[in-house]
């Protein structure tokens, strides 16, 4: 077995495909607004729905809840596990600071190191980089709540 | 004209197909020949692309060298040598088929060829054709008829044939086996049938469907029956007379050939009642201002320029698969797969599509692994060099009447081994140890 492989399925990553923190979809905190959104990854069948709520406190807008529900492989369904856990709590400037961190290390063909602090378990994702087929593999769960966040405001 | 090497297999066109010829015919696919991630290259995805043998790549390129001009126009020296080449290809495809020079069609590929007759419908329907092609008028009340294993190719021109002319479309269920309900045939073909389109061999499943049945049912019904035969003309010896189809489609790049061209075959007659579908350059005989005549087929419906060079290197294909034998070349597939099936029904957690084995099926075959996606096995395979593909296989209905969403599938040629096979089942073997789904 490569060791491109191996960096790619993570122990961490296969763990995340099974547990899949944030699955299944959830109602969303009681006063906050929310917004779904339904991702298809047409050539393999992966699909999400992604439902993200937001509070506003008046001060500034935080991500209170995020769920998800979904079936594909398990860089997509990892992806949106570590996805769950990362974001949940975080303000609008955080958020959008991890998503393109974790875009930018997609489209990295494998020439970035990961930034642990800030994208947590994600950084274990790192390894789709390299595989050009898996990016939109990876990339769903992110895309998903970009467009939940939009159809929240 | 330049040399073009003999292919391997001219020499040892005896007997049947075994590993030791498989491995000469292989020698003959430059591409077969390399290393991917560490491991020689075990292509098992011929059911999607076939590879070219250097006798094909050398007949395009000789193509470009020496002859290279625009078909049917102009008067000089190249021309006439291009068109001759052009011409000597159809005429190759049409014996391979047993089909007449007027009834072998170029196309983009299958996709296109099958557009093909649907827009003629289409166009006649809406009053083009005038009386001759009346037969092709649909409306409301008048029935397309498929079946739910097809591709999406021969699937949505009928859909969207129905949603221009009001027709109904209806399919013919599958069994669980993946075997078509002929029970349910005879019930839905009847007097309302215009056309009855489906699949000669099943690109997931491996089934190859009983196209004498269809055929009476369609006759009976007064209805056109079209035959997708993407996986049947590559595989094995496809007589469209004796089938007595009135359309066939198929690919080019499925059987050795390059992309870009495919093929119709339609029954002379048919072919020269239909309006065509694109119109312009060189499918004319008198244009106006106002409007044009067409010429009969197969110009008719070859608009524009053409593709020449993959028609020649089309009929170098042919010309390969001859030599080598299309009844050797099924039963050596039909071989294949059957260690394929027999293989994957041995490993724990694994559901093959279609067929069991020891029942007959082409040299494919599509399996579920349970608790790992088939991108996922698709992944861990290619780490060991072996191309499968993986998804829906472009049949997302019967993968949902299956209950699946994505298959992985391994494909065979005639440049297939035994140890391709094994490494293969080898490797499909290690897969859910891997993920972890014990
Ligand atoms: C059964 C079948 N029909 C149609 C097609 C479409 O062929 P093409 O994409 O070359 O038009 C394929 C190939 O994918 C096929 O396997």
């Amino acid at each position: 077995m490569s060791a491109e492989l191996q960096q790619l399925y993570q122990q961490i990553i296969l763990e995340h495909a099974k547990k899949r923190n944030g699955s299944p979809l959830a109602d969303p905190p009681q006063g906050d607004k929310s917004g779904e959104s339904h991702m298809l990854n047409p050539t393999c069948g992966d699909e999400i729905t992604l439902r993200a709520a937001v509070h506003d406190d008046g001060a500034g807008i935080t991500l209170s809840a995020i769920s998800w529900d979904g079936q594909g492989c398990s860089i997509s369904m990892a992806s949106a596990s570590v996805l769950s856990d990362l974001v949940q709590g975080m303000d609008r400037e955080e958020l959008l600071k991890v998503v393109d961190t974790f875009r930018e290390l997609m489209r990295s063909r494998g020439s970035i190191e990961a930034d642990e602090e800030i994208l947590g378990d994600a950084a274990a994702l790192s390894g789709v980089s390299r595989y050009p087929a898996r990016v939109k593999c990876a990339m769903l769960a992110w895309v998903a709540l970009e467009e939940a966040l939009l159809a929240a405001n | 004209m330049s040399v073009v090497s003999t292919p391997a297999t001219l020499k040892h066109a005896a007997g049947m197909i075994d590993d030791a010829e498989a491995r000469r015919i292989r020698n003959d696919f430059p591409i077969l020949n390399q290393q991917v991630n560490g491991s020689p290259l075990v292509y098992l995805d011929s059911g999607a692309t076939s590879q070219n043998p250097l006798c094909v790549l050398e007949a395009e390129q000789e193509f470009y060298e020496q002859r290279n001009a625009a078909v049917h126009r102009g008067a000089h020296m190249l021309a006439v040598s291009a068109t001759d080449a052009f011409e000597n290809a159809r005429e190759t495809v049409a014996g391979f088929i047993n089909a007449g020079m007027d009834e072998v069609v170029w196309t983009s590929n299958a996709t296109e060829a099958i557009n093909l007759v649907a827009y003629a419908f289409s166009n006649a329907s809406a009053g083009r054709g005038g009386d001759a092609a009346s037969r092709f008028v649909l409306g409301p009340g008048d029935e397309l008829v498929v079946t739910e294993m097809e591709h999406h190719a021969n699937l949505i021109p009928w859909q969207e044939l129905a949603f221009r002319t009001g027709a109904t479309l209806r399919y013919i269920p599958v069994d669980d086996a993946g075997a078509l309900r002929l029970d349910e045939a005879e019930q839905i073909i009847g007097p309302r049938t215009k056309v009855v389109a489906f699949t000669h061999a099943s690109n997931v499943l491996g089934t190859i469907n009983p196209v004498g049945t269809l055929v009476r049912l369609a006759r009976e019904a007064g209805a056109a029956v079209v035959l997708d035969a993407c996986q049947s003309v590559p595989h094995m010896a496809v007589d469209v007379k004796a089938l007595d189809v009135d359309f066939a489609a198929f690919s080019g790049h499925k059987m050795l050939g390059p992309t870009g061209i495919g093929v119709l075959y339609g029954k002379a007659e048919l072919l020269n009642a239909m309006p065509p579908f694109l119109t312009g350059g060189s499918m004319i005989t008198t244009v106006t201002m106002e409007k044009a005549d067409y010429l009969p087929s197969p110009q008719r419906f070859e608009a524009g320029t053409q593709r020449i060079s993959q028609a020649v290197a089309l009929a170098a294909a042919v010309d390969y698969l001859r030599e080598t034998g299309m009844d050797r070349i099924h039963a050596w597939e039909a071989e294949l797969g059957q260690r394929l099936v027999a293989g994957l029904e041995a490993i724990d957690g694994v559901r093959v599509l279609g067929p069991a084995a020891g029942a007959e099926r082409i040299g494919l075959a599509a399996f579920d692994v349970d608790g790992v996606h088939a991108h996922d096995v698709g992944q861990f395979l290619d780490d060991k060099g072996i191309a499968v593909r993986v998804g829906h296989h472009c049949a997302q209905p019967l993968h949902r009447r299956l209950g699946l969403v994505a298959t992985t599938r391994a494909s065979t040629y005639l440049y297939n081994t035994t140890d391709d096979v094994d490494a293969f089942l080898d490797a499909v073997a290690g897969v859910r140890p891997f993920f972890g789904a014990n």
